[in-house]
């Protein structure tokens, strides 16, 4: 449970339970997918982040929207990390978990720390329960949870005593059982009602009864705690040190919203926004959808193709083309990006991407789209590819996408992923001043207008149907440099296609070079992109604050890789490459620079834990140094 | 948006510099050249009018129309044209496809594009064989025929175009054969002017591939046995001397004789009804057991995509002002930082 700094034992008021400070503390609310989770987690972790602690959170959900109720199959879980100091994930282990029927327990359990409080609800410790989690008898009977804390709450019970005189039916009341259990979490962590008590009375406002029980089962939860006793201690984790700002807590694929939108007002154009509903990425959708004050045309398109074509007419108009999906939807995109490269058109493709391959793991994240985002599609098909680090930084990463799709005329690959699009943190928003215009120059003049016809970054000319006298026809077919003009010479082609090459590879000088946490050179040199960030700067901070020389390296751009990547990579004996996947970046890195490597890959539709790392780390570098 | 006074527009303005390369005597040259016309004649605004194909023979249109053009993929062009349309709704855009394009490889996208009536119109040549990839059965090829790829005959089923955009709901849909040369036009202009998705089935004569295949709705001794022009408000007369019309028997159609019946007995066409199994019928008459009918079958009028589109936008800002980025940040729980 983090770092102790320190016991207090109040004396006011009498009785008090004593109080111990912990630098951070991880909590996990599981349950069957009915038991309202989700929601139980995104206010624990909304109450933590107004409070001021640095936050990580990573729900984690069944693919089936109900799996039968009580299984295995069916457990749905929020974790929830938080600190008084700057975190980077969700945290490996919990050192709180809220278990609301015996499958949620057997699932949760093993990531349950030694000595870690485990609240159940035993009300749903039933004969039929306890089969349907496929547990012999009883275990809370037995002395299974000698080395943790265990707390037994009726949780059900109580939920169901607390709300009676809203006169709700046996049913609706249970469903009041996940405030009872967060309700208990807040006293446990001394936060405050108010926040969660605001969003019960606006969600529910039409429905007064509801709103009225979710705030008893919340109220009697956290009275539970206080006048019960049964709890041995409670927990303080103070605010953390944030940069100055305004915050407010952002999922990944909210952040890629707001960065759409963003990026269409900084570029002063309208957003067209095609896309076809696929996990983990329809949010985005339905976040844009709901944005319509701004200039954001949302087309729900009749499949992913059509939501890649859309995209392509859209940019050919004149729009801010966007499109969102992840893996298989990705697959089915490539001919109409393709399409996008050919004609040198500006937009950007968000793949969100999830275990594979084929259906593979809807709701669980991996990375392994990297080779089909920049090695995907028919003939020689250079694209940008960049890669979103954290929830927050989706928003960054999506407003520079955009900037390099309209200032080099091409399709941009962002790749973000389930772990980060659902996973949240606090996003210090942005003042008008940081957010720098993106400059679109569209052809005007018909007298030296040439539809192929490149500036000196390459990027033939952006001219929009319904400008005058720039009528000009373009297409899948290989053109004729300058003219446009379907071609198919052969010498043409082979300088078309090194003028798409050259084009791509000459976003380098928009990359910045990479930068190298801990010393430039040595023996190991740790590698990631991607959502793993998190989890392999704290591995390595860890194993510095240990003693261990090793250096971390997070590449943001896959392609073009920064320019100063290659010598970098040189200065060190050995290279580690942490991804989740079955090492598609390692192949790249080797291909491009002629380095070994060696790689971590997990593939469990589970991001890294720090552990994870840390034990590969500590078996390369021969043990934990002193 | 569609229109300048430029009266001056000729259909030669709407010729590119590009050689036109379909084969001679197909039929395409001429679908081509009536559309010029129709552009010019309607004093289109070529600067405002994007012309997106898919692939095939037929999707080479773009080059040859002096506007703004988009030759893209396979079977796609109604989902490209529909984001043009979307990003600029201000744009005049077509979609030229053929019978693979459109009904096979694009069948998805056709059906989607019809059914939310978004602003293109689709020009469709049928040609019913695959000519680019030189000669296969296509979805509109009859039962039987025999190709390089269907040696022992095709056991494929033929679509009917019109009847499966009527399923999918469409506003506005016609035929008219390539050799028609004035009712081509007449289809053209009234498509062009349709708001909605509008649908041309165009029968268009493949040289090489499928030669002939419409001879009995173009051979001008023959042609008004095997046809039907289908006329808003009048009965449905055919023939030669004009002595057949069709009724209908219960639910089906029938060929009667002009001299055997009441004129009242005839199936009066209708257009504009928004009953669609008429027309749905109509676009299932085959040749030879009855004539085909020719002409506009539906002209229906009905909210536009596009409008929608727009419209919900205008209404979001109406009621809650133009988007501001920093309040769309704020929104919800926020905190401060010292």
């Amino acid at each position: 449970m983090g770092t102790a700094t320190g016991t207090d034992v109040h004396s006011d008021p009498p009785r008090a339970t004593p109080i111990r400070e912990l630098a951070q503390a991880a909590v996990r609310f599981a349950g069957d997918s009915g038991d309202g989770m989700q929601l139980a987690g995104s206010q624990f972790t909304a109450t933590s982040a107004m409070f001021g602690n640095d936050i990580a959170t990573f729900p984690d959900f069944p693919a089936e929207i109900r799996a039968p109720m009580g299984t295995l199959a069916g457990v749905s879980g929020f974790q929830i990390n938080f600190a008084s100091r700057r975190i980077f994930t969700p945290g490996d282990r919990v050192d709180v978990l809220v278990a609301m029927n015996p499958a949620a327990l057997k699932v949760n359990l093993p990531d349950l720390v030694e000595g870690g409080v485990l609240i159940v609800n035993e009300d749903e410790f039933t004969p039929a329960n306890l089969q349907r989690a496929q547990y012999d008898g009883n275990p809370l009977e037995t002395d299974a949870f000698r080395n943790y804390q265990l707390y037994k709450i009726p949780v059900t019970t109580q939920t169901l005593g607390a709300v009676r005189e809203t006169g709700l039916g046996q049913r609706d009341a249970g469903r009041c059982k996940n405030f009872y259990a967060l309700g208990v979490l807040f006293w446990l962590f001394e936060r405050q009602l108010e926040p969660t008590i605001r969003w019960i009375n606006a969600k529910f406002g039409k429905a007064p009864a509801v709103a009225a029980a979710n705030r008893l089962a919340l109220e009697a939860g956290y009275n539970f705690g206080e006048t019960t006793e049964i709890f041995g201690e409670r927990f303080r984790v103070r605010p953390a040190q944030l940069e100055p700002g305004t915050y407010r807590n952002i999922t990944g694929n909210q952040a890629t919203a707001l960065g759409i939108v963003t990026a269409g007002e900084l570029a002063g154009k309208p957003v067209f926004y095609g896309s076809y509903p696929i996990t983990p990425a329809s949010e985005i959708l339905h976040e844009l959808s709901g944005m319509k004050t701004f200039d954001v045309r949302v087309f729900q398109a009749e499949d992913e193709i059509a939501a890649m074509c859309a995209v392509v007419g859209a940019a050919f108009a004149g729009a801010l083309a966007v499109t969102g999906t992840s893996g298989p939807g990705m697959a089915l995109k490539q001919e109409a990006i393709g399409l996008g490269v050919m004609t040198e058109l500006p937009m950007l493709i968000v793949n969100v991407q999830r275990g594979g391959p084929s259906t593979g793991l809807p709701t669980k994240t991996e990375q392994s789209d990297l080779w089909q985002a920049i090695l995907g599609r028919n003939g020689d098909c250079p694209l940008p590819v960049l890669a979103a680090q954290s929830p927050a930084d989706c928003f960054w990463a999506t407003i520079e996408a955009a900037r390099i799709a309209v200032k080099y005329m091409t399709p941009v690959v962002l790749l973000t992923d389930g772990y980060l699009a659902q996973g949240s943190e606090p996003w210090r928003i942005p003042a008008p001043a940081e957010l720098t215009p993106i400059p679109i120059q569209h052809a005007t003049d018909p007298l030296t207008f040439k539809p192929f016809q490149r500036n000196e970054v390459g990027a033939r000319p952006w001219a929009i149907p319904g400008t005058p006298n720039l009528r000009h026809r373009i297409g899948g077919l290989e053109k004729e440099d300058v003219t446009g003009n379907v071609c198919y010479v052969p010498e043409n082609h082979q300088r078309m296609t090194l003028h798409r090459a050259r084009k791509i590879a000459g976003i380098v000088r928009d990359v910045p070079d990479q930068e190298v946490y801990g010393e430039p050179e040595g023996d190991l040199l740790v590698v990631s992109w991607g959502g793993t960030f998190g989890a392999v700067r704290t591995a390595v901070e860890r194993a510095r604050e240990d003693g261990q020389v090793v250096s971390h390296a997070h590449i943001r751009w896959l392609h073009p890789f920064p320019q100063n990547l290659g010598t970098l990579l040189k200065r060190f004996r050995r290279i580690l490459v942490c991804e989740l996947n079955m090492g598609q970046l390692e192949f790249l890195l080797r291909g491009n620079f002629l380095v070994d490597t060696l790689g971590l890959h997990k593939v469990q539709g589970r991001p890294f834990r720090v552990s994870d790392i840390r034990e590969h780390l500590d078996a390369l570098l021969g043990g934990q140094a002193s | 948006m569609s229109t300048t006074p430029d009266s001056t527009l000729t259909f030669k303005d709407f010729k590119t510099d590009q050689q036109v390369k379909w084969c001679a005597g197909c039929g395409d040259h001429s679908i081509l050249v009536q559309l010029q016309k129709v552009l010019a004649g309607q004093r289109t605004d070529r600067d405002h009018t994007v012309f997106v194909s898919g692939i095939g023979c037929s999707s080479r249109f773009p080059y040859y129309m002096d506007t703004y053009g988009f030759h893209s993929i396979h079977g796609r062009a109604p989902a490209i044209a529909s984001g043009v349309k979307c990003a600029n709704p201000g744009l005049d855009v077509w979609v030229v496809t053929g019978d693979g394009d459109a009904l096979s490889i694009g069948g998805n996208h056709f059906l989607h594009a019809v059914r939310r009536n978004i602003g293109l119109k689709i020009i469709m040549f049928n040609n019913r064989i695959y000519g680019l990839t030189k000669g296969q059965y296509s979805p509109t090829s009859d039962f039987g025929t025999r190709t390089k790829s269907s040696p022992a005959g095709s056991i494929d089923h033929p679509i009917h175009p019109i009847s499966v955009a009527i399923g999918a709901e469409i506003t506005f849909a016609a035929r008219a054969v390539d050799t028609d040369l004035e009712h081509l036009q007449y289809v053209l202009a009234r498509a062009a002017a349709h708001q909605g998705t509008a649908f041309v089935e165009v029968y268009q004569n493949c040289t090489v591939y499928n030669n002939d295949c419409y001879s009995w709705a173009t051979d001008r001794q023959t042609k008004h046995e095997h046809i039907v022009y289908l006329e808003h408000g009048k009965p449905l007369i055919f023939g030669n001397n004009r002595d057949k019309g069709l009724r209908f028997n219960g639910d089906e159609p029938e060929i009667v004789e002009l001299a055997k019946v009441s004129p009242d007995d005839l199936i009066i066409h209708d257009e504009r009804t928004h009953d669609p199994s008429t027309a749905f019928m109509l676009a299932r008459l085959t040749h030879p057991e009855f004539p085909e009918p020719l002409g506009v079958f539906r002209a229906m009028e009905k909210p536009v995509y596009e409008d929608l589109l727009m419209g919900q936008l205008a209404a979001a800002r109406d009621q809650q002002g133009t988007g501001n980025l920093q309040a769309l940040f704020r929104a919800g729980e926020t905190w401060d930082v010292a």
